[in-house]
């Protein structure tokens, strides 16, 4: 029982993950399919549009890794093929955008937002600060405050 | 004005509100992509003959007039929902329609005409889908309208319908044709 759990589990630990690429797509060589491999990450499939086409069986997700292993072959540089596909399907078509002055919002905003927040949690921590320092040494009462005082504790007495 | 930064926070959920839900109202598709291509040259290929006696489509042939480019496939449900609207158009003269056939078997993509009829003037065929990636298709059917220059002037994703057809294309086609004339 113990081994074929203990098996089970051995075998479980040479498995791979499916992959969308079929083995006639490959490249003869190795470095230049790794090239093709890490490039076909970076580029969405427009059909499912939440994966790369290394990862769609879409059908037009295997003509565009068929597509840039022949430019590759052809000796192109990565670059050069990411432009090729964003002339024909935008900027979409990268997985991660470019920064460009359409993309300032998306690539530093939440660096903005934080040093916005960082500002905020200064100023408040700064005015506690000054807070806690009139706190300690209040305004004395002033003679009114001070009659009035008397008046209601004398009042207290009297009822009690 | 300490009392209005209080108000900073519900002004920013607005903001980000707005911005999700306007694309609800007004029914936007966010799956749809805008062409990168409009007013770009149409892609030049060479796309041989569907059929004996219709011509096929090269390079300058999407020059000298207006017309409607429809990539469609016999093995597409959307574009047999779509074809009744091209048959109309067809019958109506309103626009000339060019069609690519998009990875078909040539075969089954005569069939299909055979059964629904044929509204194209001419057909090209994409047998690889390699001219589709160059004019930026990424699902059939896809409409482009393409300008007497032959430039891309309006991409149209997924099946035509009556109402972008009266509300978009059309109304294109005459724009275009006026500005011509």
């Amino acid at each position: 029982m113990m081994r074929n759990l203990f098996l089970g589990l051995l075998l479980a630990c040479f498995t791979l993950p499916a992959l969308a690429v079929e083995p006639a797509e490959m490249l003869k060589d190795p470095a230049l399919e790794a090239r093709a491999r890490e490039l076909s990450k970076e580029i969405r499939c427009l059909v499912c549009q939440n994966q790369s086409i290394d990862d769609s069986n879409a059908g037009l997700a295997k003509d565009l890794r068929v597509l840039l292993r022949e430019r590759l072959v052809a000796g192109d540089r990565d670059a050069e093929i990411k432009e090729f596909l964003v002339e024909r399907y935008g900027d979409f078509v990268l997985l991660k955008p470019p920064v460009k002055a359409s993309t300032y919002v998306l690539w530093y905003g939440p660096l903005g937002v934080g040093v916005l927040g960082a500002i905020g949690v200064a100023v408040f921590l700064l005015r506690r600060r000054g807070g806690d320092a009139e706190s300690v040494t209040p305004a004395p009462l002033s003679d009114e405050e001070e009659r009035r005082i008397a008046a209601l504790l004398d009042e207290q007495d009297r009822k009690a | 004005m300490s009392r209005l930064l209080y108000l900073l926070p519900l002004l920013i959920f607005a903001v980000i509100a707005g911005y999700f839900t306007i694309p609800i109202l007004t029914k936007k598709d966010p799956r749809l992509l805008p062409s990168v291509l409009i007013d770009k040259p149409a892609p030049g290929h060479d796309l041989p003959a569907l059929l004996q006696d219709k011509p096929g489509l090269g390079p300058e042939d999407l020059k000298g007039e207006v017309k409607l480019v429809n990539f469609f496939a016999s093995w597409c449900g959307p574009c047999r929902a779509e074809h009744p609207i091209l048959m109309r158009l067809a019958a109506e003269g309103a626009v000339p329609l060019v069609g690519i056939n998009y990875k078909d078997r040539p075969e089954a993509a005569i069939g299909w005409l055979r059964e629904l009829g044929d509204p194209f003037g001419r057909i090209g065929t994409d047998s690889d889908g390699r001219a589709a990636i160059d004019w930026g298709v990424y699902g059939v059917p896809e409409t482009y309208l393409v300008d007497a220059a032959g430039h891309i002037r309006y991409r149209h994703v997924g099946p035509l319908t009556g109402q972008a057809l009266n509300d978009t294309l059309l109304p294109m086609v005459e724009q275009l044709r006026a500005g011509k004339g």
